[in-house]
């Protein structure tokens, strides 16, 4: 078991012929992934690299079945990207394209939700993978093991440190997934912990932020709700310096959350284990499984 | 800072401009363009211009140094003349003057530019500011009846003193709203109209210009019954500049760190700080963990530098010339892990750097990820003092003992 995505799940690639699309779209495959159409406007009819290639999401998924996309449109284009998919009716868009707009990002995640009926994971992200099943975006698979840690992330490489340190000690993942940087995501850390709750696979969570927004401070009110299942935690940028100042607004509205201290001591009171250097992830997760385990015998 | 700039990076775009922060003068200029009121006034580079423009306004001016930093005020950066004479010596010695106010850091700004206003007679300010909640993920209207330089203090102790107005998406800032602020402010008559035209106009500048953040503070009621924006700060969403091309030439590069400067020539993601450890790194979150081990082992990094997803190896090799030219570093790591950015690409790129200028202190590489035995192989053979290490607190703990030697 998994979440969101597994072994069955048919992905088509949004802008399959640029360079990026190109080459993380073979990664997938060698992965395992079923990549089973492409989608470049003007392409259409083409074959590329042994995938066929359609002008429109609706005719790729009308002709192929696919049941996620995987999205590598160049800023200016991705949000349309974003909202075809949503209209063809695919259940799930991920979309790898750093540099959106926030205004595009706005009226986006508002579409979505008055639908109801697509998740975006991202953008400005590194996907999601299911360890040994299949790898929907642009992280190196090999460093990746199947197993029973969920790992979710606003970073990418940093994410890739975690999970490099549980597989060297043995420990393997349910499901990873960067839910990107940007202000403005399709998935917040909530959405994932809530599936990582409800996954029978699934017996720890990694949740690894940074410094802006509140998205950790909701995670860990979340997790203390309605977890019972262990979280370790690391916080990007404890010792990054006092910002440039942005305004009063941005004070304003954020109401003192959003600093490296204030997200620590707020997951720490939630009941999360959060360590101070990324180094520590893997041997707390270690030990997180091992008091699991201790009190279900 | 950092978690702001994390998003700049933009995928095989080297060169493009990643950022620009305007002066306050610009800022009311485009705020203007929406119908905002503002005093009449105009900027100067040099004491004669100064003194014309305060002899146009009759005499009696303001003069506010324009840079980019705020709390100008209490550092010495906005004076009142009574007269033309006085106007031209307070110019004399503002231009040119370093300004140190809480936000420039000891340092201070070199004063280039002066903004000579009208004066006012201030019955009221209010404060007034459209920003981005990232916990709805849509934009939210703020205004207060107490506007001025407490305002986030105001916001702290009395939420309840700032009225909040969430815009919807897909409908906008409606009427109804920008009346509901007007009225919830104390606004009366004509001043409800006045201010439901300035909300709305700045709503409107905000979303035309892609704006991160617009605020108008203080909004003043003159003794006369009109409003106006005293003061005005308007930041805009760098994922956005390119499609607005007159407001990239609104960059003063004056006002920025040389090397950040370099870097943003290059589409590099670069912060100069004040330690010995030069970093490489690609990716945002990595970048500052990297940080946090340097600090943690007792070390002090020297800048944030994020490579980014898609960096080419002209980008790493000019990040890499940008590291040695900060004469405070002492050593570099470079802590990469693969995704997008290939190994073997930011190998080429510090080797051909190594090549270029040679380097003059030891690095430590802590290589994983996409065709990483490629790049180990690329910078051993670079000729470099290289140390490779295993994991970032190993690295971590050898760039700072290599940085402590020297």
């Amino acid at each position: 078991m998994s979440i969101l995505v597994d072994s069955k799940s048919r992905v088509l690639v949004q802008g399959i012929t640029g360079r990026e699309g190109t080459f993380h779209s073979r990664a997938c495959r060698e992965y395992g992934t079923a990549i089973v159409a492409g989608v470049t406007p003007g392409r259409g009819g083409s074959d590329h690299e042994g995938v066929p290639v359609f002008h429109t999401v609706r005719e790729a998924v009308e002709k192929t079945g696919a049941d996620v996309s995987l999205i590598f449109v160049p800023p200016v284009a991705a949000a349309d990207a974003i909202l075809e998919s949503a209209d063809a009716g695919l259940p799930l868009v991920v979309c790898i394209t750093e540099g959106i707009p926030i205004a595009d990002m706005v009226k986006v995640r508002a579409t979505l939700e008055r639908r109801g009926t697509t998740r975006l994971i991202g953008p400005n992200c590194p996907g999601i993978i299911t360890p040994g099943a299949c790898k929907i975006g642009i992280m190196p698979g090999y460093i990746h093991k199947p197993g029973p840690v969920g790992v979710v992330s606003r970073s990418g490489t940093l994410t890739y440190e975690a999970v490099a340190q549980l597989t060297r000690r043995g420990i393997g993942q349910s499901t990873c997934i960067g839910i990107g940087g940007d202000p403005i995501s399709g998935t917040s850390f909530v959405d994932v912990l809530r599936l990582f709750q409800q996954d029978p696979v699934t017996e720890a969570v990694v949740l690894i932020g940074e410094i802006g927004g509140g998205a950790e401070e909701e995670a860990a009110r979340f997790a203390r709700r309605e977890m019972n299942k262990p979280i370790v935690s690391f916080i990007a940028g404890q010792t990054a310096p006092p910002g440039r100042r942005m305004g009063h607004a941005g004070a304003i509205i954020s109401g003192g959350q959003g600093t490296a201290a204030g997200k620590m001591k707020t997951l720490e009171d939630c009941g999360v284990r959060v360590v101070r250097s990324p180094e520590e992830i893997g041997e707390s997760v270690e030990r997180a499984l091992k008091d699991t385990s201790g009190r279900r015998r | 800072m950092l978690a702001e700039r994390r998003n700049r990076c933009q995928k095989g775009l080297s060169g493009r401009i990643r950022r620009v922060k305007i002066h306050e003068y610009q800022a009311k200029q485009i705020l203007a363009r929406f119908g905002v009121p503002v005093p009449k006034g105009e900027v100067a580079f040099n004491p004669k211009d100064a003194a014309a423009i305060a002899a146009r306004l009759g005499g009696r001016a303001v003069l506010k140094a324009q840079i980019h930093a705020g709390g100008r005020g209490k550092g010495g950066g906005v004076k009142i003349a009574a007269n033309v004479e006085e106007a031209d010596q307070i110019a004399r010695q503002m231009i040119g003057m370093t300004l140190v106010t809480p936000q420039t850091g000891p340092a201070g700004r070199k004063v280039r530019r002066v903004l000579v206003e009208e004066t006012l007679q201030i019955a009221r300010e209010i404060y007034v500011g459209v920003t981005l909640d990232r916990g709805r993920g849509a934009p939210v209207v703020m205004a207060s009846a107490e506007g001025g330089v407490n305002i986030e203090e105001i916001a702290r102790d009395r939420p309840e003193a700032i009225l909040r107005e969430p815009v919807d998406p897909l409908l906008g800032f409606r009427a109804y709203q920008a009346r509901r602020l007007a009225f919830g402010l104390g606004l009366k008559g004509d001043e409800v109209k006045q201010a439901v035209s300035i909300f709305t106009g700045l709503m409107r500048a905000c979303e035309e210009t892609d704006a991160s953040l617009a605020e108008i503070n203080p909004l003043i009621v003159t003794t006369q019954g009109a409003l106006m924006a005293l003061d005005a700060k308007v930041n805009f969403d760098d994922n956005a500049l390119f499609r607005h091309p007159e407001i990239r030439e609104l960059r003063d590069t004056d006002e920025e760190e040389p090397l950040e400067v370099e870097a943003s020539a290059h589409g590099l993601n670069y912060i100069k700080l004040d330690g010995t450890v030069g970093c490489m790194v690609n990716g945002a979150g990595l970048a500052m963990a990297t940080m946090d081990v340097i600090k943690l082992v007792g070390g002090a990094p020297a800048n944030f530098l994020d490579v980014g997803g898609g960096a080419s190896a002209e980008q790493v090799a000019a990040a890499f010339r940008i590291l040695m030219a900060d004469p405070k570093v002492k050593a570099v790591l470079i802590n990469i892990f693969g995704g997008i950015l290939r190994v073997d690409v930011l190998a080429r790129g510090v080797a051909d750097a190594a090549r270029q200028v040679g380097v003059k202190f030891p690095v430590v590489a802590r290589l994983e990820g996409t065709n990483v035995e490629e790049g180990r192989r690329i910078l051993q053979q670079a000729g470099l003092n290289l140390t490779l290490a295993d994991g970032m607190l190993d690295a971590a703990r050898k760039v700072v003992g290599l940085a402590g030697n020297r």
